[in-house]
């Protein structure tokens, strides 16, 4: 597995990383609960046959601490529509996991040119009062890795320190990466995202961790009763919320058949 | 030195098997705990224990916010401090506090306060905590990432409410009013004593000293523990330039006196156990969501053990600690300083050298102590340690104390008789 080209654009004064590798047409992915400290299989399948773009979001990692400016949530729509045309993905297919499943909708919906087909996978935003999300972060740290993926080992290689990391400033920028999502969702989770579901005209594919313990899964019909456009349904088998890092393979070949 | 008596008024009344058989003390404690008939008692117990120490000569009566909390029934701490404002007519009395970011918009705090500074002819102390995770967080849903900022800039509202004389407009990051001109306003001027407690970090010791405020460690596990901190605090002071004014420091510690150390470990065992077991007990889930430690109080807590991050999680740290320790090991580590008054002066002068505290906090009430005990526990110590633990510190002046009104200038209350338990 070779690492991505990386390059650095400017989001409201915070240096954020842009990850691109492959070739064909371009399709962006905007990382889940914890962001991507490091390249991941799931990026590798999709860059096997188009150009994955991975813009970090603000203060996730790569993000910097660009989270601390933006105090609303129209501050996180207008800093991530920037991330997306900075990376050069405005018309493009956009992937978006979790939280970022969440921007990646709202994208979607508020500049509707800007995404051609869409995948979203567990996407945050929505509240059900019946059935409420899992607050993660009122968790014990030993039981964030079975919260976010079904083979907690899959997480725990996400975060796990790389040799020669900062051993300070590793754990902080993991840290950051949960305040960020605290940021913008705390303390529900609820956006109101569904609020915005009619806008999103581009089609879209709504992917679902059966083993999700953070979203639960009757939030994909309400997702995609909503939508403005046709849409369909994957469950995927044996995965966790971040089912991207469970089931790497299975989620890539979905998203690419749905992107075409 | 000042001897300041603290309630934090307990649920008395948890079971046994609290530890075993429920999660958290705080945030998600279940309601049938609670017997509202029951918490009557115990309030009006509570504020007659807080009258009494009064009554006995303590330098100020103390009050403090907890929200969802088994350990702490005093949402609003300043309904508590306005009954007592009628009920004394001289003691201080000291809020410790009132979390900003948790009042919308936060000039209901300047206006409390202030209705709090004026029924009381001038004898509040105003604390400004930030407030632990539990309580501003879990319990009242405030973002994490946006808590300091959001309570940095209601202190600012709320100083300048205070102090400026003509209605103005506030535009904050998070708060803007149009018309900011709060009626009454506070008997002392500019303002009344500001204290903040606060856990380790640096940053509130360096704006504690740049805003000339005390700076209050209210941990529970005693003077023992409390010494690095304590020791970071004095250092911090000494590299920006201050004096080393006792007064511009506060800390609590559980104090528990008898005829003899004997008569005391009998009486107080089971309450310290009850303290440190039941109501200390609390969801480690609930310590540190994210955004809550600053990131330059993680790095220093990353860099060095000894700054142990905020206050919160200490308490939580000391839970797990705590795990099946008894009344030994509270005694040996120094959360609870017990014995004869002759022992507890000795251990007393013993913190006052250590931490070098003016302000003492004496948590006399703990755990489910009765009122019966509770006042015994005061007034021995009223008699027989305060006087002699009183000319501590003599040497320096306390420029944080509050400025009351004259006596004659000050409203005759009608007459009570408060129903003292040795009647």
């Amino acid at each position: 597995m070779s690492g991505p080209e990386v390059s650095t654009v400017d989001i409201n004064g915070f240096p954020t990383r842009i990850w691109r590798k492959g070739s064909g047409a371009p399709l962006g992915f905007l990382a889940g609960f914890g962001g991507l400290p490091r390249w991941v299989p799931f990026l590798d399948r999709l860059a096997e046959r188009r150009t994955v773009i991975v813009p970090s979001l603000p203060g996730f990692p790569g993000g910097d601490r660009g989270h601390t400016v933006l105090d609303t949530h129209l501050d996180w729509v207008l800093a991530v529509r920037q991330a997306i045309q900075a990376a050069g993905l405005h018309g493009a297919d956009l992937a978006g996991s979790s939280v970022g499943a969440s921007m990646a909708a709202e994208m979607a919906a508020l500049w509707p040119e800007s995404v051609r087909r869409l995948a979203l996978i567990a996407p945050f935003g929505l509240y059900d009062e019946a059935e409420p999300p899992t607050d993660p972060w009122a968790q014990r740290g030993d039981a964030v890795p079975g919260l976010l993926c079904a083979d907690p080992a899959a997480w725990t290689a996400l975060k796990a320190m790389p040799e020669g990391a900062n051993s300070i400033e590793w754990p902080i920028e993991q840290t950051r990466a949960n305040e960020a999502a605290a940021r913008i969702f705390w303390p529900l989770g609820n956006t109101r995202l569904e609020k915005r579901l009619p806008l999103v005209t581009a089609p879209t594919l709504l992917l679902w961790g059966s083993e999700d313990r953070v979203m639960p899964r009757s939030y994909a019909a309400r997702i995609a009763a909503r939508l403005g456009g046709p849409n369909e349904t994957v469950l995927i088998e044996g995965a966790g919320h971040l089912a991207e890092l469970d089931r790497p393979d299975k989620v890539a070949d979905a998203i690419l058949s749905w992107v075409g | 030195m000042k001897l300041m008596w603290f309630h934090l008024m307990p649920y008395t009344e948890l079971p046994e098997d609290f530890r075993q058989k429920h999660p958290s003390v705080w945030v998600d404690i279940h309601s049938s705990l609670f017997d509202p008939k029951r918490a009557h008692h115990m309030y009006n117990d509570f504020m007659d224990e807080l009258e009494y120490a009064a009554d006995c000569g303590f330098d100020a009566i103390c009050v403090n916010e907890h929200h969802s909390n088994g350990y702490g029934l005093m949402p609003s701490p300043n309904l508590i401090a306005s009954a007592l404002a009628r009920r004394t007519t001289q003691v201080p009395i000291c809020v410790m506090g009132n979390s900003l970011a948790l009042y919308n918009p936060p000039t209901r705090v300047a206006e409390e306060f202030a209705m709090l500074d004026v029924i009381s002819g001038g004898r509040l102390i105003a604390g400004f905590p930030v407030g632990t995770p539990m309580d501003t967080c879990f319990a009242y849903g405030q973002n994490p990432s946006m808590l300091r900022e959001r309570y940095l800039e209601a202190h600012d509202l709320v100083l300048r409410a205070w102090t400026e004389k003509d209605t103005f407009a506030f535009n904050g990051r998070y708060n803007q009013q149009r018309y900011v001109n709060i009626w009454p306003r506070p008997v002392q001027q500019p303002h009344p004593p500001i204290w903040i407690p606060g856990g380790g970090s640096v940053e509130t010791w360096q704006w504690c000293a740049q805003m000339d405020y005390v700076y209050c460690y209210l941990s529970y596990y005693g003077y023992k523990a409390g010494k690095a901190t304590m020791d970071g605090f004095w250092a911090e002071m000494e590299r920006l330039g201050k004096d080393r004014n006792p007064y511009r420091a506060g800390f609590a510690q559980v104090v528990a006196v008898a005829e003899s150390r004997q008569q005391a470990l009998d009486l107080y065992t089971g309450p310290a156990e009850y303290f440190f077991n039941r109501c200390l007990h609390i969801d480690p889930r609930f310590a540190a969501p994210a955004g809550y430690s600053t990131e330059a109080t993680q790095r220093a807590g990353l860099e060095s053990q000894v700054r142990k991050a905020a206050n919160a999680q200490s308490l939580i740290q000391g839970d797990k600690t705590n795990r099946g320790m008894t009344m030994q090991d509270f005694v040996d580590r120094g959360y609870v300083v017990i014995g004869s008054p002759d022992e507890v002066l000795e251990q007393l002068n013993a913190l006052a050298d250590d931490l070098h505290v003016g302000h003492l906090m004496l948590l006399m009430q703990f755990g489910n102590m009765d009122k019966a005990l509770t006042q015994y526990n005061t007034r021995i110590f009223a008699e027989q340690v305060m006087p002699r633990l009183r000319p501590r510190f003599a040497e320096w002046e306390d420029r944080w104390w509050p400025k009351p009104m004259a006596a004659a200038e000050q409203a005759a209350l009608p007459a009570f008789s408060p129903k003292l338990a040795a009647e």
